[in-house]
C-alpha cells in the first residue's frame, strides 16, 4: 500500500486483484422466486447456505439491505416481487457464528437511527465477528418511511448529506474514543441541528479498529461524501468505460478531500449470468429475464408511473394510450414522476417503445433489468473480461446480486472464481481474519482533530 | 402455569452476561475474559454451548450498560444458529429504542434461532441512555408505560403478516397475498388504550412489519414484576414475569404472591444469584464485597439443590445469575442440574422445541386474521 496525502492522481496504483461481495437482495424484481429452485427469503438456512458458499469462494463481503417500510403499489403493499426481509444486523450477528472470514455488511439508514445507538450496535457486530463488520451508509428523507418511527420523517431533503456526514463523524468519534485496550473511553459530545449526543462509549476497538464504511450514493454530493468518509464506494458503474471514468472522478475527489488516490475502493453492483458456452449463457439470460419480469410485473411497473390501474392492457401489446394520473406528490411513485413529468415521461416511453417495436413486457424488461450491470457469457470469456478491469484498475471488485437464492453463487464460485484465479486476478486465500485486512485497507488513524475533540 | 395436583417439573435459565454480577466485566476484546472471575470462556460460543450441554433451558443476555458489554440482542443472535435446545432471550430496552427496530430485530432473532427466541422487555431509568440519544429523561410510572407501548407495537407488528401471507403463486404472479398484510396504525396518543394519559413522548407506528410473522407467531415476552400494575404493563400483555426477593427464603412466598395477582395468565420465573463453593474456595469468600440487592444463594452445591427443588415446584422456572460464569457453571453442570433431574424437579430439554413449547404455551392465533385488510390504508 502506497498512500500519501500529497499524492497526485498519477499515484493511483491498480491492485491487480478483484474482490467479490454478495448483495443478498430482498425486495425487487431482480431476485427470482418463481423458479423451482428458488428458496425461502427469510429462513436462516438460505442465508447460511449462501454466506458459506461465498466464503468458499473467498468473497470479501456479504451485504444485507435494510427494510424500513414495505413498498406499496397503488396504496397497497406491492404483491408481485419478493417482499419481507430480516433485520440486517441481527442476521449478520447470527451469520458471524457460522462463518469465519467473510465481511458482514449492514446497510443502515442515517435518518431512522440514533448515532450513538447505531455506532454501539455496529461495534458490537464488529467485536462479535472478530473484526468483520461494515456499515453501508444510506440516507432517506421521506415522511412515508418515517411513519414507522418515533421521530417520523424529520429530515429535509436538502439536509440529507449534511445530516449523514455529521452522523458518520459522530460515529467515528465514538469509535476513536477508546484509547487503550482497557479503556477508558473519552466522552463524545455532539450538538447539532438534528440531534444531540452525549455519550461515554462502552466498547473497545475491534481487531480491525472500527467497522469498514461503505457508501452507495452516486450524486456529486454522494461521491464527495464517499471521498471524505468511506473506505469503499458501492458504485452504479460496472460497464468498462463508465467504470474507468468513475475511477478517475473518485480519485480526483479523494485527493481533493486530502486522502490518498487508493484510499477509497470501488465495487460496482453487478449480476452474472454464466454457462459453459456463450450460447447457453444467452439462453439462460432469456430464461432469467422472463422470470424476473412476468406479465403482471410488466403492467405493475407501468402502473407505478401512470398512477392508475392498467390491467386491461395486454402485456404483449403496445404501451397504454391513456395518460398518467397527474398528481402533485406520491411517495410511492418515485420522485421523478410527479405532476407534469409523468405525462412527459409517458410520451417519451410510448415513442421509444413504438420506435423499437417493443411490447409492454419487452419495454419494461429493457428498463428494469440490470442491463449495464450484467455480465453474460461463458465462464472463460467473462473471466477474460474481468481481468481487463483489473489490468487498468477500473474497479476493485464487484458486488454481486444473485438472481437466485440460495444457490445463485454456485456457478460463480465453482467455475468463474477458478478461472479468475488461473489468470492471477483473484485471491487464492483470505489475506487475514478481518474485513479491513481482506480488502487491503489501512487501519484508520484518528486525526489529531478527532483525538482532541 | 397452573396449580394442578401433579407438579410440573420446572426449567432453568442462566444469565450469560459474561461478567457475572460481581462486575468484573469484559475487558479488551469484548469476549476473551481477562479476569479470572470474569467469563473464563474463550468465546461466547463456548459459554452458550456449555450452558446448553449442562442442560439449561434458557440463556438470557443482559443489556444494562457496562464497559465492554456488546449488544444483547446480537449476542443472542450469534448463539441462535449454533445451538439446538436452549432458548435465547435478550434484554432489550423499550424507552430509548425505536419500537419498529426492536420488533423486527426480535422477529429476526426468532428466525435465526429456529423459534427459540424470547424478549425480556426492560425500561431503562437512565440519564446516560437519554443523553446518548438526545432525548429527555424518562422516569417513574412513565417507564412502565413506555414498556407497555413498545410491547403492544411489537405484538401488532409480529401479527401484521398473517401466517400464510407469502403465497408464491406463479399463476397470478403474486408473491404475497396483500389481504393478509395489515397496517398496525399504533398511536400512543389516540388508540393505545392503556394508559390513556401516556406520559412519555407520544409517537405512532404505521406498519406492516418488514419481516413475515415470527416462527412462534409471537415471541414470549418477559418483564420484571416491578413493571406490572395499574397504568404500567398489563399482566395479560406478557408471557412470563421475573420475580425477585431480598433473600432466597422469601422467594417462594413472593412467587406465590405474584402468581396469585396474575391469576395464572403468565409463567412465573424466580430470580436467584448464585455463588458456589468451588475450586477449593468457599462461597462466602468468593461472595465477599458483592451485593446485587437480589436473593443470593452462597454455599454448597447440595444446599442449592435443596433450595431449588421446592422452588421449581412453586415457580415455572428459575433464572440463575452465577457470580462467575465459568466457575459456577462448572459446578452447576456437574453437581446441581444432574441431581435436580434425578429428583424429577427439572424438565428434559427438547431439541428443536420452541421457547413457547418450553413455557407450555400454544402458538397464538393472529389478531388480524379475517379482519379488513391493508387495502387503501397507505398514506
Amino acid at each position: 500500500m502506497t498512500q500519501h496525502s500529497s499524492a497526485t492522481s498519477d499515484d493511483f496504483t491498480p491492485t491487480g486483484k478483484l474482490q467479490f461481495g454478495i448483495f443478498f437482495q430482498g425486495v425487487n424484481s431482480g431476485t427470482i422466486w418463481k423458479a423451482a429452485e428458488s428458496g425461502s427469503q427469510t429462513d436462516f438456512e438460505s442465508f447460511r447456505r449462501i454466506a458459506q458458499t461465498a466464503e468458499r469462494g473467498l468473497f470479501a463481503a456479504f451485504f444485507l439491505g435494510e427494510g424500513l417500510r414495505l413498498r406499496e403499489h397503488l396504496g397497497r403493499p406491492h404483491a408481485l416481487d419478493v417482499v419481507g426481509r430480516p433485520d440486517a444486523q441481527t442476521m449478520l450477528a447470527a451469520l458471524a457464528s457460522v462463518t469465519k472470514n467473510i465481511g458482514l455488511v449492514a446497510t443502515q439508514n442515517t435518518t431512522y437511527n440514533d448515532p450513538a445507538d447505531l455506532a454501539h450496535r455496529l461495534s458490537s457486530l464488529d467485536l462479535i465477528s472478530g473484526g468483520r463488520a461494515a456499515w453501508n451508509i444510506v440516507t432517506t428523507d421521506n415522511a412515508w418511511t418515517g411513519a414507522n418511527f418515533r421521530r417520523g420523517g424529520y429530515l429535509d431533503h436538502a439536509d440529507r448529506y449534511r445530516h449523514a456526514e455529521a452522523f458518520v463523524e459522530t460515529a467515528k468519534r465514538i469509535w476513536d474514543s477508546w484509547e487503550t485496550p482497557d479503556g477508558p473511553a473519552r466522552r463524545v459530545l455532539h450538538e447539532g441541528q438534528h440531534y444531540t449526543v452525549h455519550v461515554t462509549p462502552r466498547l473497545p476497538r475491534s481487531a480491525q479498529y472500527r467497522p469498514v464504511l461503505f457508501q452507495a450514493g452516486d450524486s456529486p454530493e454522494g461521491r464527495n461524501f464517499a471521498a471524505r468518509q468511506a473506505d469503499v464506494i458501492f458504485s452504479a458503474h460496472p460497464k468498462f468505460a463508465d467504470a474507468v471514468e468513475f475511477r478517475k472522478d473518485l480519485v480526483a475527489r479523494s485527493l481533493a478531500a486530502g486522502r490518498g488516490a487508493n484510499a477509497v475502493q470501488i465495487m460496482p453492483a453487478s449480476e452474472f449470468i454464466l454457462a459453459p458456452t456463450a450460447e447457453e449463457a444467452a439462453e439462460k439470460k432469456e430464461w432469467v429475464r422472463s422470470l424476473q419480469i412476468g406479465p403482471q410485473q410488466a403492467v405493475a411497473y407501468l402502473e407505478q408511473f401512470w398512477g392508475r390501474e392498467l390491467s386491461e392492457y395486454d402485456p404483449d401489446g403496445p404501451l397504454p394510450d391513456i395518460d398518467p394520473v397527474v398528481e402533485e406528490t406520491s411517495e410511492t411513485r418515485g420522485s421523478g414522476f410527479h405532476g407534469a413529468k409523468a405525462r412527459q415521461l409517458a410520451d417519451q416511453w410510448r415513442a421509444e417503445a413504438k420506435d423499437k417495436g417493443l411490447s409492454i413486457r419487452q419495454f419494461v424488461t429493457s428498463r428494469t433489468a440490470r442491463v449495464d450491470a450484467t455480465f453474460t457469457g461463458s465462464y472463460s470469456a467473462v473471466a477474460d473480461q474481468l481481468a481487463e478491469y483489473t489490468r487498468v484498475g477500473a474497479v476493485d471488485g464487484f458486488n454481486i446480486s444473485p438472481w437466485l437464492i440460495p444457490t445463485g453463487l454456485d456457478d460463480i464460485v465453482n467455475h468463474l472464481v477458478p478461472e479468475l484465479q488461473e489468470r492471477g486476478v483473484y485471491p487464492t486465500e483470505y489475506r487475514g481474519t478481518t474485513l479491513r485486512e481482506n480488502l487491503g485497507l489501512q487501519t484508520p488513524v484518528p486525526s489529531s482533530e478527532t483525538v482532541r475533540a | 402455569m397452573s396449580d394442578s395436583e401433579t407438579v410440573r417439573p420446572g426449567f432453568l435459565a442462566i444469565e450469560l452476561d459474561g461478567a457475572g454480577w460481581d462486575g468484573a466485566g469484559f475487558k479488551g476484546t469484548g469476549f476473551k475474559g481477562a479476569s479470572p472471575e470474569g467469563t473464563g470462556f474463550a468465546s461466547l460460543a463456548e459459554a452458550v454451548l456449555s450452558a446448553e450441554s449442562a442442560g439449561f433451558h434458557v440463556a438470557t443476555f443482559t443489556d444494562t450498560p457496562a464497559p465492554g458489554r456488546v449488544n444483547a440482542l446480537q449476542r443472542a443472535a450469534y448463539a441462535g444458529p449454533i445451538t439446538r435446545t436452549i432458548a435465547v432471550v435478550p434484554e432489550v430496552d423499550t424507552v430509548y429504542t425505536e419500537p419498529f427496530h426492536v420488533a423486527t430485530q426480535l422477529a429476526s432473532l426468532d428466525y435465526v434461532s429456529g423459534g427459540r427466541a424470547g424478549w425480556i422487555a426492560t425500561a431503562a431509568e437512565s440519564r446516560e441512555a437519554a443523553a446518548a440519544v438526545g432525548r429527555s429523561f424518562v422516569g417513574g410510572a412513565a417507564l412502565g408505560q413506555e414498556a407497555a407501548a413498545s410491547i403492544e407495537v411489537s405484538r401488532r407488528l409480529w401479527d401484521s403478516w398473517e401466517d400464510d401471507a407469502v403465497i408464491r403463486d406463479v399463476a397470478t404472479g403474486r408473491y404475497i397475498d396483500v389481504d393478509k398484510l395489515h397496517y398496525v396504525d399504533f398511536d400512543t396518543a389516540a388508540d393505545f388504550e392503556t394508559p390513556a394519559d401516556f406520559a412519555g413522548p407520544a409517537y405512532s407506528v404505521k406498519g406492516p412489519s418488514i419481516i413475515p410473522r415470527p416462527l412462534q407467531g409471537q415471541l414470549p415476552v418477559l418483564v420484571a414484576a416491578s413493571l406490572l400494575g395499574d397504568g404500567l404493563v398489563d399482566a395479560n400483555a406478557v408471557d412470563a414475569v421475573l420475580v425477585s426477593a431480598p433473600t432466597p427464603e422469601l422467594l417462594a412466598a413472593e412467587v406465590r404472591d405474584v402468581r396469585g395477582r396474575l391469576g395464572g395468565s403468565a409463567a412465573v420465573i424466580a430470580e436467584l444469584d448464585v455463588v458456589l463453593d468451588a475450586r477449593g474456595q468457599a462461597a462466602a469468600e468468593r461472595l465477599a464485597g458483592t451485593d446485587s440487592g437480589r436473593a443470593t444463594y452462597a454455599g454448597s452445591a447440595a444446599g442449592l439443590v435443596d433450595l431449588l427443588a421446592p422452588l421449581l415446584a412453586e415457580a415455572d422456572g428459575v433464572r440463575l445469575r452465577p457470580a462467575s460464569l465459568a466457575v459456577d457453571l462448572d459446578e452447576l453442570a456437574r453437581l446441581v442440574l444432574p441431581e435436580l433431574r434425578r429428583r424429577g424437579a427439572l424438565r428434559a430439554p427438547v431439541q428443536d422445541g420452541t421457547f413457547r413449547d418450553l413455557l407450555g404455551m400454544e402458538r397464538p392465533a393472529n389478531r388480524y386474521a379475517g379482519t379488513p385488510t391493508a387495502a387503501g390504508a397507505g398514506s
